[in-house]
């Protein structure tokens, strides 16, 4: 671990002789080739949401939390690569605020500057409280000093070395979380008897949960009926809430990943890049959800250590004494998943059916417990600590370029020289993590951030995609338009959580407080339905506002709408280099993953 | 930009490796070393050091 300090240290000291402009600093001066490029855009997003979240969602959901990947992200990277990225690029906006402005108007881009500013904050925060806590476990250091610790090595390599620095950390996460997690899959895989093992013993457990023995081991078969599959969403809300509106959303419009991208130093090296993020990213189940899988059927006496209620309790407490131990847990089929405990009793959280609630945060965690002798699990905590580390770095970097371009320059200071602008992306960076230390805190308070965080993206970004999806592809939008559609996109989220609850849940930031008018049986199917609303509102009233204001003279467009811009060509290019054959590639590899595990 | 990443990232990866590989080394036998009947530290510290000194190799193949 000190190893790797070191390592981010350095890379961002090395990296200050590199960074003179304040291009530099926010876009790498648009210099880094496209494998890199491509790596940093995954990596932006390997947080301590998809390292952790993706296992507890693993062990809460089974092999169907893979839509994540084989239906949201991959398609929608390659219509990112193929289809946005020229407009992104070759408009020469600096962020994906900058292009709204370029296309629509000022009111859209302050919009969309302010919600993305708030939302990278939050989530650098959530980062920051995983690294705290896990600095706490390890070292017995106490939470505050822990959160302070992280912050500054975090703050260090960005504030030296800015948008590069932070690109070249996130490769090293990327080799550092594939190489920390491998061996966990793999001898987890050995103790249960491989792939046919552990679908026998997830039979088990769907059965003894009242579902078909497959529901855990196969992506599609289930998903005719909602109440048929442990997501508890039918394909229908599926392919439209994550495949198309929350995943498209996200990946073509959230600039903590396009921005990786945007620095690249060609418009082919652009447009490959989410093309060779799709690659690694279409594995990623295999590394960051069959660990949760495994960690809910494994024996806790298979590994090295014996992963019973006392290493459970150990890894939730954030002063590691100040929790009584849980009882034994009662739930048979937990394999090394801990139950959730009250954090004023001590005492395992039970639902409503009276079964006792199991904490899946702590899947992965315990499984790299279990099984990693004192050497490895360095290298495995290592790989978790580079995750939040990465995630951190990523929303701060966003953020600093969104404030700096988006906000500060455009509104408060318009014509200074561009030293002053750089030294204003440091100072930024060091404002965002200062609130990051805050929104930290807040996270602390939480018991269910991670869905309130997928929560905030169907308010924020499902809209978003309805507005640039008008603004790239139909000439006729207006910046009126884009901004109403906006606003009645976010309007109709809230409504529609407003109305509807997940079964069991209570009202409040779960929903259900404009009235109950619906249920849904899961959080996830609840926010794929709010993320659908939203995307249709926005798109209707965008298009229905276009109709009846001016639009912009077609003069004004090239660059920026399909149809008004030249397509882009690789004529140097051999066929197998060019973006569509890349991305042809990856979609039949997709496809056939869906079909092995259908 | 002038920093090959390959050059740092080969070098901490077969740093990392020789430590892992050293430490298995030293602990083979020992309880609570080999889950499932590998001894993992060992085998997988060579599995790094092999990918740094890769890295490291595609560094000095492109000069």
């Amino acid at each position: 671990m000190l190893l790797y300090f070191a390592f981010v240290l350095g890379i961002g000291a090395t990296l200050r002789r590199y960074v003179h402009t304040s291009e530099d600093f926010f876009l790498s001066g648009r210099s880094i080739p496209a494998w890199v490029t491509g790596l940093a855009f995954i990596s932006a997003n390997l947080g301590a949401q998809e390292v952790i979240g993706m296992g507890a969602s693993g062990a809460k959901y089974g092999i169907a939390t893979s839509h994540f990947y084989w239906v949201g992200a991959i398609p929608a990277m390659i219509f990112l690569g193929l289809f946005m990225m020229p407009f992104y690029y070759g408009s020469r906006a600096r962020s994906v605020p900058e292009y709204l402005r370029l296309r629509f108007d000022e009111k859209t881009r302050a919009v969309n500057a302010v919600s993305f500013a708030v939302m990278t904050v939050f989530s650098s925060g959530i980062s920051l409280y995983a690294m705290g806590k896990l600095l706490n476990l390890l070292l017995g250091w106490s939470f505050d000093a822990s959160i302070l610790v992280a912050a500054c090595v975090v703050l260090v390599y960005i504030f030296l070395g800015g948008l590069t620095s932070a690109i070249y950390n996130e490769v090293l996460q990327f080799f550092l979380i594939v190489l920390g997690f491998a061996p966990l899959v793999l001898l987890g895989l050995r103790a249960v008897g491989g792939w046919p093992g552990l679908s026998a013993r997830l039979a088990e457990h769907a059965t003894a949960r009242g579902f078909a023995a497959g529901a855990y081991t196969r992506s599609w078969a289930f998903m005719g009926h909602a109440a048929a599959n442990p997501v508890g969403v039918e394909w229908f809300g599926l392919v439209m809430g994550l495949g198309f509106v929350l995943s498209f959303g996200y990946w073509c419009t959230d600039f903590l990943v396009v921005q990786r991208a945007m620095a690249a130093n060609s418009m082919t090296a652009a447009r490959r890049t989410p093309l060779i993020a799709a690659v690694p990213k279409m594995l990623f189940p295999f590394l960051v959800i069959v660990p949760g899988m495994l960690a809910l059927v494994v024996s806790p006496t298979s590994g090295v250590r014996n992963a019973g209620p006392a290493a459970a309790a150990t890894i939730t407490s954030t002063t590691a004494t100040n929790l009584p131990q849980p009882p034994p847990t009662s739930a048979p089929a937990s394999g090394v998943v801990p139950p959730k405990l009250d954090r004023r009793t001590g005492a395992p959280l039970h639902d409503a059916a009276g079964r006792v609630v199991l904490d899946y945060d702590l899947a992965t965690p315990m499984l790299l417990v279990t099984f990693f002798p004192a050497g490895l699990l360095g290298l495995g905590l290592t790989a978790l600590l580079a995750s939040f580390m990465s995630g951190m770095a990523g929303n701060v970097t966003a953020f600093n370029t969104v404030w700096t371009y988006d906000l500060y320059q455009s509104y408060l200071r318009r014509a200074a020289p561009d030293s002053h602008y750089l030294a204003m992306g440091r100072y930024a960076t060091i404002v965002g993590v200062v609130i990051s230390i805050a929104a930290a805190y807040v996270a602390a308070s939480f018991n269910n951030i991670m869905d309130f965080l997928q929560l905030v993206f169907a308010f924020v970004n499902a809209p978003l995609f309805a507005t640039f999806a008008l603004g790239m592809f139909w000439k006729r939008a207006t910046g009126h338009g884009a901004f109403a559609g906006l606003l009645a996109g976010t309007l109709a989220a809230a409504a529609h959580h407003g109305l509807s609850l997940p079964v069991g849940a209570t009202v409040g930031v779960k929903g259900g407080y404009l009235g109950s008018l619906t249920t849904y049986p899961s959080e996830l199917a609840q926010t794929f339905w709010t993320a659908i609303v939203a995307w249709t509102a926005c798109f209707v009233v965008t298009i229905l506002v276009s109709l009846v204001t001016r639009p912009r003279a077609p003069d004004d467009l090239p660059g920026l709408v399909w149809g008004l811009t030249p397509k882009p060509t690789d004529p140097t290019l051999r066929w197998y280099q060019r973006p569509a054959a890349l991305a042809v590639l990856v979609l039949a590899f997709t496809l056939a993953l869906n079909l092995v595990f259908f | 930009m002038t920093l090959d990443i390959r050059l740092p990232l080969g070098a901490f990866f077969a740093l990392l490796g020789a430590l892992l590989t050293a430490y298995g080394a030293a602990t083979l036998g020992e309880p609570a070393t080999a889950p499932t009947g590998v001894p993992i530290d060992l085998v997988w510290g060579a599995v790094l050091l092999a990918f740094g000194f890769g890295l490291l190799a595609l560094v000095r193949r492109g000069r």
